[in-house]
Parts: C-alpha cells; structure tokens; sequence
C-alpha cells in the first residue's frame, strides 16, 4: 500500500514544483465562507419564528462543514488543480436550499398536508450521498477520457433512463403533473437528472467524431450553411426522443433541457450558426404540435398565459374535469410580497403554495423571503457555476472534454432558465427542480456528480503540461572512465 | 426579537450573500488577467527574461514557466512548409507539442506515414528545443537522418514526418 502512495506523491510534486499555482487554499477560504452563509441565515430562521436560535444550528453547521470538509479534502488529494470555484458554489446553494426547506418545515399548514415535517434531515442524508458521489467520482475517474469509451453504451443507458417512467409497474403513479419518476420501493427517483449526465457523454463521444462531417458539408444560403440533407439525421432522431418524452411522459422540461444540450454541444462542435436555427426552428414546431393536441401540456400553457383564470378557476369547482393550477399565481404573489430586499428569512408566507412549496416552488420561497435582491444573487451564483464549467472547456485540452464541460453546464443552464422561468412565469411551467435548491434526492445527487465531472475535466485542464521525460542516455548512462 | 434586530438580520443576509458573489468574481479575475499573451513581446525587446517572468507570473495555465529559458536566438513559432497542413503555425510558447494522428496531439497529422503518436518537440533546461521520435514506424528524419535519439533543432532545419514538413522559425 505505502509505495503506490509514495509514487503518487513524488508524482503530484514534480509537477507542482514547474509552478501553476493549485488554488486549493482559495478552494478552502472559499468554502468556509460558504458554510456560514447557511448557518447565518438557519439562526437567522430561528430567530424569526421561535425567537430563539434552533437548537440544531450546531449540528447543522457542523453537518454541512464535515460534508464540504470531506468535498474539498478529495479535491486537495485527488484533483489537486481542479477549479477552486465550482466545489463552493455548489455548497453555498446546497446549503441554502437546506435552510429553505428547513424553514418550511417549521410550518404547521404545510406539515399538516404532509408535504413538510423532517425534510430537510432528509435533504441532508441525501447531501451526503451527493457528496459521496462526487468523492467517487473524483477517485475512480482518473481522466475523463475513460468515458469516451462508453459513448455507445452512454446512449443505450441515457434512453433506459428516459424510458424508465414510461415501464407499466415501475413508473410512480402520480396523477397530476409530469410521468417522470419511478418507484423502487418506498422511493421514488427522477431518472430524467442522471439520464443528463450519461447523454452528455454520448453527445460528446458521438460529436467528436462527427463533427467535421456535421461542420464542413453544407451549402450556402442567405447568409447561412445549410448541412446536408443526411446530416441532419442526428438532430432529427433528438428531437423526434424530446417529442416522445414530450408526450408520453408530458414533461416540457425534460424534452427541453434534452433537445437544448443537444443543439449546444452540435453549435459548439461545428461552429455553425444553421444548427441554432433549425434548432429553435425544430423545438418551437414540436412544442406548438404537442401543445395542440395533449391536454396535460394545454392546462401548462393556459396557466402560463392568465395565471389569475387559471388561479380562480381552481378555486370555484366548475366540473370541466381539468385539474387547475393555483401554483402559477401564487408563485407571482410569493416572488410580488418579496419586492426588492425581500420579507427576511421566516417572514414570508410562502407555505400557502402548499404543494411542491419546497421541491418545484423553493425558488419563490427565496423570492419572497428574500426579495429581487437575493434571487439576483443566487442567480448569479448558478451563472458562475455555468461560466466555471464553459472556461473549463474552453481550458480543456482534448476536444471530447470540451464538448463534455460545455455539455454538463449548458445542461445544467438550461435546468436552471427551465425551472426559474417556469416558476416566475416567463416560460409554462415544468416539473423539473432547481438544481441543489430543491428537496428531492436524485436531483441533489445527480448535480453533484456533475460537479465533480467538471472538477475532474478542469482538474485536467488547469494541470501544468508534465515536464518532458529526462533524455535516457543523459541519466541511465554512465561513462566510465579510467583513471 | 425586535423589529429592528430582524430587519438588520435580513439586510445583514443580502450584504454577506453579495459579499460571497463579488468574493468569488475576484477569484475569477485571475482567469482574465493572469494569462498574458502579449507580454512576450515587450519580453524579447526588454531582452531582461527573469524579469517578464516575474510579471507573468499569475497562472499561465498551460504553459510551463518558460520565461527563464528563453534565449534570444530561441525560434518563437513552428511552421508546417509541406504536406496537408502547410501554413500551419504553433506559437513555441515552452510547451510540449505532440505530432501524430492521435486526436490529442498538438498538431493532428492527417497522413497515412504517420503514426498517431509520433514525434514531440520539446525544449530542454536551457530553451534548446529537442525533436524526439516516440517509436513511430516510419521514423521522424531531421535533415536527411533518420533520428533515433532526441536531437536538438537547429534553426530552419526542416523536421520530416511522412509527408509533412515542419520547420522551427523565429
């Protein structure tokens, strides 16, 4: 066991010794940091709604601290030159997200429904099994470019996932909203969150060979390279998936955020601006055709054009027989009584989303208690996630971990533009959460495994290029002289 | 709890999350201003090597610090003279370049001579570059001969690899 360790060792300082700096000590300020942000604003709940600081401030602060401890150790011994910002930002929004549904849990009305009480023990629990995801992957995954291996085998597993809600027994029976988790005993997961990361990887592996032929045949038309009739099989298959998701399991988001990566990783491949307008062009078409005849995605769209209708309608039992959304305008109110520095943590009344308050809803929670300016910063705090993962492609020295990075965070930006526009009425609304905010298992676990594939390609990325190996004939020979 | 203690508590919370944000786009300006291209220039006119390295020192991230080594006479760029790649040219920035037809390498031979890891070119302690064949089953050829250890370049050798040519300039 010792000698393996040893020669890593010797290895990492040789390198360290040419002198990019590893940034780990920033990494670990940083992270500090984000730890009492969190722990700030628990005592800040307590004292707002029991006056008194919660008696579990320490354990919670102590909870998160060990989690964040464990994250930035396997960092520090396993991607040493890893970006020092992803693994803190990630913490920071964990964190926050547990403080939020801890909050709601303190509430009577929503414990009452069952839809609060112990949850955020349970968020907990299920950050640990996020960070312990991310430490696996860490370790295990040595380089990246293992995975181009399993391009093919990506996509088989990427469309089981997708498929899985569909599988008559399996799928978890949820009357209302979107058929996108399935049951395993008494859980219940969204394959949808990992299928993401696997398809990233087929995407990448499948682009980086393509790509030349996606890029160079085309003609020219009004400004614009037109590929190819049969090269636009791929995005056709894509999207006809995204169309299928789209009906059978009616969940826009999903098909949105599946059919976007797509486009983003065949932009950034092929450089070619033709691939956004079919694009666009191809998901506007499919969204429209789906929209005219599923009645599921018709009561979305109808809540997202007259919220307060659809708001009152839900209120007085009329008997057409369609489920009415109240969420949409209650959303608005919630993110309308926040205004500009918010109601303060405890002090909003956010609990009356009843439903999904702490899962698709947390962000108005954040809206309301802490008002335009505090969404603003979470915000940016998923823009910089986003930037960390597009600057780690663009450092990424391989093109299947550009297309990778570029892959995992414009899909992570995506989920963050579908839920917080759903959720503030800009797009209808889907059954997608906010990434590491929300309660919810397979969200929380999914995102960090793709934190920790971004640390892994810009771990890479940011290693000094290894010295070149020392001349053999100038070392291992010895001339011997006579003397 | 008081009023007042609460709504300082609140603005106190936007303050510190906002604080973090700016803490963290700091943390990023590195990435903007810590890679300079440009000073290479101003390095050779100043002709004081030790000096420019010290003010490039923020993370050249791919680059080892090679401001040291440079020599005066050192070939600043590598030009592709023959073969599919011809005009090609990799600024020698002290980077290890690789020439094959592996996907990774520095400069992707399109050439059924090559073998996808091919040759490297490397500089030495000093900023001497060295042409180095990695086993390829044609052979690299600097000049006429054919190498069979790491050689260093002299400047405008031309550097053979199945049918590209490559040349070492200033």
């Amino acid at each position: 066991m010792s000698s393996p360790t040893n020669t890593s060792t010797h290895h990492t300082s040789t390198i360290g010794s040419i002198g990019a700096p590893s940034r780990r000590n920033t990494e670990l300020a940083l992270l500090v940091f984000a730890v009492l942000i969190p722990v700030f604003a628990y005592a800040n709940v307590g004292l707002a709604i029991d006056d008194e600081v919660p008696a579990g401030l320490l354990s919670y602060g102590l909870g998160l601290g060990l989690l964040a401890g464990v994250g930035h150790l396997v960092v520090r011994k396993f991607a040493p030159y890893a970006d020092p910002l992803l693994l803190p930002l990630a913490t920071l929004l964990n964190g926050l997200g547990l403080v939020a549904i801890w909050r709601l849990d303190q509430s009577a009305l929503l414990r009452g429904i069952g839809v609060a009480g112990g949850k955020a023990t349970n968020q907990l629990i299920y950050t640990a099994l996020g960070i312990a995801l991310f430490s696996v992957v860490l370790i295990f995954l040595k380089d990246h470019r293992v995975l181009q291996r399993y391009t093919y085998i990506s996509m088989v597993g990427a469309l089981v996932l997708l498929l899985l809600p569909l599988v008559p027994g399996l799928g978890a029976d949820i009357t209302y909203g979107a058929k996108i988790w399935i049951q395993v005993g008494s859980f219940t997961i969204q394959p949808g969150e990992f299928a993401k990361i696997v398809l990233a990887v087929f995407f990448a592996g499948y682009l980086m060979v393509k790509r030349d032929a996606l890029a160079l045949a085309s003609r020219r038309f009004m400004g614009l390279y037109l590929p190819r009739g049969r090269d636009l099989g791929p995005i056709i298959v894509v999207w006809m998936i995204s169309i299928l998701i789209l009906v059978f399991e009616t969940d826009l988001g999903t098909s949105l955020l599946f059919f976007g990566m797509f486009v983003i990783m065949l932009y950034v491949a092929t450089e070619r601006t033709s691939w956004i307008v079919f694009g666009l062009l191809m998901s506007a078409v499919g969204a429209v055709g789906v929209a005219s005849f599923e009645p599921h995605v018709q009561t979305r769209v109808q809540a997202w054009l007259d919220p307060m209708r659809e708001y009152t309608l839900s209120r007085t039992p009329n008997g057409d027989g369609m489920v009415h959304s109240e969420q949409a305008m209650q959303a608005l109110w919630a993110f309308g009584s926040g205004g500009t520095l918010g109601t303060g943590w405890g002090q909003g009344h956010s609990e009356l989303i009843r439903f999904a308050a702490n899962s698709d809803f947390i962000l108005a929670t954040f809206g309301e208690e802490l008002g335009l300016a505090g969404i603003m910063a979470i915000l940016l705090i998923y823009g910089l996630i986003v930037e960390r993962g597009v600057r780690t492609a663009l450092a990424a020295r391989d093109p299947f971990g550009k297309l990778l990075a570029i892959g995992l965070s414009g899909a992570f930006a995506l989920q963050v533009f579908v839920v917080a526009g759903g959720v503030m009425g800009l797009i209808p609304l889907t059954g997608m959460t906010m990434p590491f905010l929300a309660y919810g298992g397979s969200s929380v676990i999914a995102n960090w495994a793709l934190i920790g594939i971004l640390i892994r390609i810009s771990d890479t990325a940011r290693r000094p290029a290894p010295a070149p190996a020392p001349n053999p004939d100038a070392e291992m020979t010895q001339v011997v002289r006579p003397s | 709890m008081s009023e007042l203690t609460l709504t300082v508590m609140r603005l106190g919370f936007l303050a510190v999350l906002w604080l973090f944000v700016i803490v963290a786009v700091q943390v990023i300006r590195s990435d903007l201003f810590g890679t300079r291209v440009t000073q290479r220039g101003s390095r050779r006119e100043s002709g004081r090597p030790q000096q420019a390295a010290r003010q490039a020192a923020p993370p050249p991230q791919r680059q080892q610090a090679s401001g040291g080594r440079q020599r005066r006479n050192a070939p600043t760029k590598l030009v592709v003279t023959e073969g599919t790649l011809t005009g090609t040219t990799v600024a020698l920035q002290g980077q290890t370049i690789t020439l094959g037809r592996a996907h990774d390498s520095t400069i992707v031979l399109d050439d059924d001579y090559a073998s996808s890891r091919h040759a490297r070119i490397y500089p030495d302690r000093d900023g001497q570059w060295i042409v180095e064949d990695l086993g390829s089953t044609n052979g690299t050829y600097l000049d006429r001969t054919r190498l069979t250890t790491p050689t260093p370049i002299a400047p405008g050798a031309p550097i053979r690899i199945g049918k590209t040519v490559i040349e070492l300039r200033k």
